[in-house]
């Protein structure tokens, strides 16, 4: 288990308060201004140095992104843009940071502004979380009052203002360019990709998109030098991370601890083992929902980091753990995450918008064992044509839950789904997809 | 996608009281001078406050105008996000979440209560016109699920007895305590603590 000593959020429970004066006595704010006398190019270094990835999901290297931004301000001004929108579900983790360690965040902001030479600093909230917005704007007043931010922030001589900006319940707005879009007061529809934000974001402008935990971290590393928090997790995997861990677990809780621990002391020592005693574990989310799930075979040995999961063809994401007993049926709760995406497809490619509700259909049919047994093949093959055709990741993100159904539960699906294809052989059904398997066969 | 439909029946007007418009303003004032269309979202919200929860259109033509903006870019913003009504919900309205890690805690029982309690439908307004329920998608606080939110408050860690009390409190007029029912503190383990107990015991 993680030493207290080396816990980045020593507030997670709010047992200190997340008033400045009780911050200030945490450590934030005390040399904000040493560290950015030491200039932009050790920043950024440090950052490489300590090797930490994006806490939003995607997992990209931090100094890296920020290492895009123009070197010098041009005609056009730079943009730092906070994402708070924290929709994936089966995480809560931005949510207690900026309600229970605003000032870690806020100082973060300044330093990664600094770094990037941006002047203006937007925190983009999801709109349900209107209050835990409101503590975090109380503590950007005391910062205003106190100095920290404004002009000639915290005596650094950079000027910086914060401002919040509320989403409106759209899960889409968490894929950067969509906030973007959103941000300039549109529907939240992604952009392609080039150009990158970080040349042409923010009203054209040269913008920086990191998650509210990638940059809550920022200082304290600095503070305690790149090397200290390289040396937690694994290569590439380090630092440290909270985990959200949820569903079927005796203490659901959100933890801060090291990179690389052992899914299984996540559930056994934190949330105080699986609802039945730990064979009763069906499967694990490992990271959002929309991170493909995985059994309990793999569940005794897997340790929770970026890379480790890609091995296991799933991914760290958001490092939500939804935990799934035995008492549940997976099929209906894999329908509703389908569901869920059916719901918040932006409707902008037609393999997402179309493709997310056939998969939800489908699933609720094998859920009530209404599907016939081609159908499982064919599922397959419809979340292979949204996988990668479609302008972002949503595509991905509701495709590959119900693949890693399928990787691992297509024996419970065909049990469960027996009878025969309704239309046999019949080179005439006007739909796409099934002419598209009668091709495959003949 | 929102799949809500404006309401039938339309106020003629609307215009923004004078706390709304101080309100608006300081919302403009955040972003760039030309780029007041990022204020629409806010004023969105502005409006739906002060018209009892809900847009109507007048609201949209209106902020259009205020922004310098055509009415369907604004049209469009309300209608893509959820959380503009576009009709009444009634002075209380509860959005319960029941997206796979709500689900499977048990996030049907409050469907029950609120089917119950409120009116067997969702997005129906109770008898008394007081309040409305809706299922939607992840709010955020899987944790403390099963949970439901009501107007900007979250009610965490329920089941069906403390979801019934809870709206017998809100057909009564009266405002729930909001946060854990089940007495414990934010997102912590419950009886199961394993770290930071030194700040805890401080």
């Amino acid at each position: 288990m993680l030493k207290d000593q080396d816990r980045i959020f020593k507030n997670l429970y709010n047992d200190l308060g997340s008033d400045v004066t009780s911050s200030q006595k945490r450590g934030d704010w005390v040399n904000t201004k040493e560290l950015t006398d030491k200039g932009r190019d050790w920043i950024i270094n440090e950052i490489k140095d300590s090797q930490l990835r994006g806490r939003g999901g995607a997992g990209f290297p931090t100094g890296l992104k920020w290492s895009f931004a123009p070197k010098e301000i041009g005609s056009r001004p730079h943009y730092l843009v906070i994402n708070g929108d924290e929709s994936e579900p089966g995480t809560c983790k931005d949510r207690d940071i900026l309600r229970f360690e605003p000032h870690k965040l806020i100082e973060g902001c300044l330093i990664a502004s600094y770094a990037i030479q941006a002047h203006v600093c937007y925190i983009y909230i999801r709109g349900e979380y209107f209050l835990d917005g409101q503590k975090l704007q109380a503590a950007i007043d005391e910062a205003y009052e106190k100095k920290l931010i404004g002009k000639n922030a915290a005596g650094t001589g950079w000027d910086l203002d914060i401002y919040i900006h509320y989403g409106a319940g759209a899960y889409i707005c968490g894929e950067e360019t969509a906030l973007l879009e959103s941000l300039e007061g549109k529907k939240g529809q992604p952009r392609l990709k080039p150009p990158f934000p970080a040349l042409i974001g923010l009203y054209g402008c040269p913008t920086i998109i990191n998650n509210v935990e990638t940059i809550a971290v920022v200082p304290t590393i600095l503070r305690r030098g790149g090397k200290w928090f390289a040396s937690l997790g694994r290569e590439k995997n380090t630092g440290t991370k909270i985990f959200c861990i949820s569903g079927n677990v005796n203490n659901p809780c959100n933890v801060e601890e090291e990179m690389n621990i052992p899914l299984k002391e996540l559930i056994e020592v934190h949330a105080g083992g699986v609802i039945g005693g730990w064979d009763n574990l069906q499967a694990v989310i490992p990271g959002g929902s929309s991170m493909p799930l995985i059994p309990k075979e793999k569940c005794e040995t897997l340790t929770m980091d970026f890379d480790s999961l890609v091995a296991e063809k799933s991914g760290l994401g958001t490092a939500g753990v939804v935990v799934i007993n035995k008492d549940q049926d997976i099929i209906k709760c894999m329908a509703r995450i389908a569901r869920f995406y059916k719901h918040e497809s932006c409707g902008q490619c037609t393999p997402c918008r179309e493709g997310s509700g056939w998969m939800w259909r489908m699933l609720e049919r094998m859920a009530r064992g209404e599907a016939s047994r081609d159908e499982v093949e064919m599922l397959g093959d419809v979340t292979k044509q949204i996988e990668g055709h479609t302008i972002c990741a949503f595509g991905e993100g509701s495709s590959w839950p119900v693949q890693g159904l399928l990787r691992h539960f297509k024996d419970e699906i065909k049990k469960r789904n027996k009878f025969d294809p309704i239309v046999k052989e019949n080179k005439n059904i006007p739909y796409l997809v099934d002419q598209h398997l009668m091709d495959k066969n003949a | 996608m929102s799949l809500k439909r404006p309401a039938k029946n339309q106020p003629e007007n609307f215009k923004f009281n004078s706390s709304s418009l101080e309100e608006a303003n300081n919302v403009i004032s955040k972003y760039p001078k030309g780029k007041q269309q990022s204020a629409v979202m806010a004023l969105l919200y502005i409006a739906q406050r002060q018209n009892d929860n809900w847009i109507p259109l007048a609201a949209m033509k209106y902020i259009a105008k205020f922004l310098n903006m055509p009415y369907i870019k604004v049209y469009e913003v309300a209608t893509f996000y959820s959380m503009y009504n576009l009709s009444p919900v009634g002075k209380y309205f509860i959005q319960v979440c029941t997206t796979t890690p709500c689900m499977i805690r048990g996030a049907n029982k409050l469907v029950e209560a609120c089917k119950e309690k409120i009116s067997p439908n969702e997005s129906e307004l109770s008898s008394d016109k007081s309040c409305s329920w809706m299922e939607v998608e992840c709010l955020g606080a899987c944790v403390n699920a099963p949970m439901m939110q009501i107007n900007d408050h979250y009610y965490e860690d329920l089941d069906k007895e403390k979801t019934l009390e809870i709206l017998d409190k809100i057909l009564n007029g009266e405002t729930p305590r909001p946060g854990s029912y089940r007495g414990r503190v934010n997102n912590e383990p419950e009886n199961n603590r394993k770290t930071l107990l030194d700040v805890k015991n401080a």
